[in-house]
């Protein structure tokens, strides 16, 4: 009895989290013209539109370049900040890696008022670089969590053991330790990713006049009028943030089962 | 030539030291074992030499050359790690010859000597699997291979066989010897259990506290121990404080309490000089047990009462009462031993002692 009630519970929290998202999926392919039920059929002219639609297009370009810069520089920063941290006995460490990681904590409007405030201060006016540094602060928490924690499974002794045959530190590292770190250096990437390429609060405060990522530019749209376009954008954007790291997942599970197997 | 020279290399970390100034030289070829507990600094040492840890103070010499400022990677060592260490990203062909990639040698030449190298560690196919795949005692010798196969100027051995489990570890011992002996490459091996040391070792140093207690040949460092600690350290002993009473014609003569007078050979005591207080080194394994009255002649003996029985198979550890003086006894047994509270009979021959000066 209790199990069931239990199984009920579950299913319709899980109705409760994925239904709306499933609404939103489905109606992208309504051949309707207004996006709402019932379904007159299927179509893919949302698609079709959404592809013919310059300021979405920008939006996507912009997005897709912002996500991925983010991504490549939060990870090398991650990556050496978190080499830093595990591997030198530096001063400061825990206070360092407290700093580094506060930007979790900090409520994100409170974080993007703020360095809004401090750019004025400074007489530096808003652009895409500006921009581009604001995602990197948020993201680069999750890249030190995710590669530290790797970072201080792998044994020191692989990497001297590297090196009294003859790597050098450097070549040490490109051959041994970061082959080792790739799965978190690769989750930290797309942790970074995906979380530059939905976030729409410090997006609005930070961006410049003109520029618009696919969520600011969602939030534009809304204003006017609720477009079936939207909907098909909102399921480009599920496959895109939650397709990307279910393949990096099931690549580094491939990778990582063969080497376990030892064949 | 000198393989390995170390000159007053000493390692500070910030007030504690952990190595004080020691000097050693390590023959061409020699296979010399470090030997202490944990935290004795044999590892520390070890690491020096390796280039992982810089000394404080001291000079390195590898063949004759001053390593002090040379980085690990260009010191030619063959390091054996206690967890093996192989990279577990790559396989067994690519491990070995890892260290090929950073030396001339072609492509043909490199396939060629790892193969060697596996043969040599009776391990020849398995070049494509993963460290995953195999056993420790395997991934151990897969390990000493990439470590020989670049032909390092010192192989370089931190507890090596420790991970292994005790009959794995003994197969090991000998076969890690023998593949020594072949290639004939200087070795240090670093270790805390003195059964590896003694059977391996041309030459064991004792370390204690980050000091040097001795350094000999195994038969020298066991049967003739400079200090307690060495006594103690490989082996058990039985220390009586007594008195030297003499010391002439080839022997010194100790006054011990419970056996008397004890003619130790002197070579066996080169750091008593003469009267004064001393102290007698007397192996567990040399104290034997018979039945009452039963001393046989040529020895030394006395009443006790046995205290505690630990059964160990073909052999029997024994602690016995004399007097007011405990003393421990490891003896083959035929079959049964002596009971708890049978009294016997304990002797030994004087020329199993050693002696130490006193304190």
């Amino acid at each position: 009895m209790g199990w069931q009630a239990i199984r009920f519970w579950t299913i319709l929290v899980y109705l409760f989290m994925f239904l709306p998202i499933a609404v939103v999926v489905l109606l992208a392919f309504n051949a309707n013209q207004f996006g709402a039920f019932p379904m007159t059929g299927l179509s893919l002219r949302w698609f079709e539109e959404l592809f013919q639609n310059e300021a979405i297009l920008r939006a996507l370009r912009t997005s897709l370049a912002l996500g991925a810069l983010t991504a490549v520089i939060s990870t090398t920063l991650g990556v050496l900040a978190s080499l830093a941290l595990v591997r030198y006995n530096i001063p400061l460490r825990n206070t360092i890696s407290t700093i580094l990681i506060a930007p979790i904590l900090v409520p994100e409007v409170v974080l993007a008022v703020a360095l809004l405030l401090f750019l004025q201060f400074l007489g530096i006016h808003k652009s895409f670089t500006l921009l581009l540094f604001g995602h990197v602060i948020f993201t680069l928490p999750f890249v030190i969590l995710v590669v530290q924690a790797r970072l201080v499974g792998i044994r020191r002794d692989v990497e001297e053991a590297a090196m009294s045959l003859g790597a050098s530190p450097r070549q040490a590292f490109f051959t041994i330790t970061l082959p080792l770190l790739t799965p978190a250096v690769a989750a930290g990437a797309l942790f970074a990713f995906t979380i530059s390429f939905d976030d729409i609060t410090g997006t609005l405060f930070w961006k410049p006049g003109g520029v618009e990522t696919v969520p600011t530019q969602i939030f534009a749209m809304l204003r006017n009028s609720i477009s079936p376009e939207i909907n098909a954008l909102g399921t480009l954007m599920i496959l895109i943030t939650a397709g990307l790291p279910l393949l990096g997942l099931a690549i580094s599970r491939k990778l990582a089962l063969r080497r376990d197997n030892g064949t | 030539m000198s393989a390995v020279t170390l000159t007053n290399i000493e390692k500070k970390f910030g007030s504690f030291t952990a190595v004080e100034p020691m000097s050693l030289d390590i023959p061409e070829g020699a296979f010399v074992t470090l030997l202490g507990p944990s935290g004795c600094g044999k590892t520390t040492t070890l690491r020096m030499i390796a280039g992982l840890l810089d000394p404080t103070g001291g000079e390195i010499t590898i063949k004759g050359r001053r390593v002090n400022d040379l980085p690990i990677h260009k010191r030619n060592l063959g390091i054996v790690f206690q967890n093996y260490a192989l990279f577990p990203h790559k396989t067994i062909a690519d491990n070995v010859g890892f260290g090929l990639r950073y030396r001339d040698v072609s492509k043909d030449d490199a396939a060629r000597r790892v193969r060697e190298a596996l043969e040599l560690v009776q391990l020849p196919d398995v070049g494509d699997r993963y460290p995953a795949a195999l056993s420790g005692g395997q991934q151990q010798r897969i390990a000493l291979a990439r470590a020989i196969v670049i032909e390092p100027d010192v192989l370089l051995l931190d507890e090596p066989l420790s991970a292994l489990d005790a009959n794995l570890r003994e197969n090991m011992r000998v076969e890690l010897k023998k593949i020594q002996h072949r290639i004939g490459v200087t070795s240090i091996f670093v270790t805390h259990d003195q059964a590896e040391a003694l059977a391996m070792s041309d030459r064991i140093v004792v370390m204690s506290d980050g000091r040097v207690e001795q350094v000999g040949p195994p038969e020298e460092v066991y049967n003739a121990p400079a200090s307690e600690f060495v006594a103690n350290f490989l082996g058990a002993s039985n220390i009586l404080h007594g008195q030297c009473r003499a010391r002439e014609n080839g022997t010194v003569a100790i006054e011990a309490p419970v056996f008397g007078t004890v003619p130790v050979p002197a070579e066996k005591a080169p750091n008593v000089p003469g009267p004064g207080p001393a102290k007698l080194v007397l192996r567990a394994e040399k104290l034997e047990l018979v039945a009452q009255g039963g001393a046989e002649d040529g020895r030394i003996a006395n009443d006790a009462v046995v205290e505690t029985v630990d059964y160990q198979g073909q052999a029997v550890r024994y602690f016995v009462r004399a007097g007011d003086t405990q003393l421990q006894a490891i003896n083959m047994i035929d079959t049964h031993p002596f009971a708890e509270g049978d009294r016997v009979t304990v002797q030994f021959r004087p020329r199993d002692c050693a002696a130490l000066p006193g304190t």
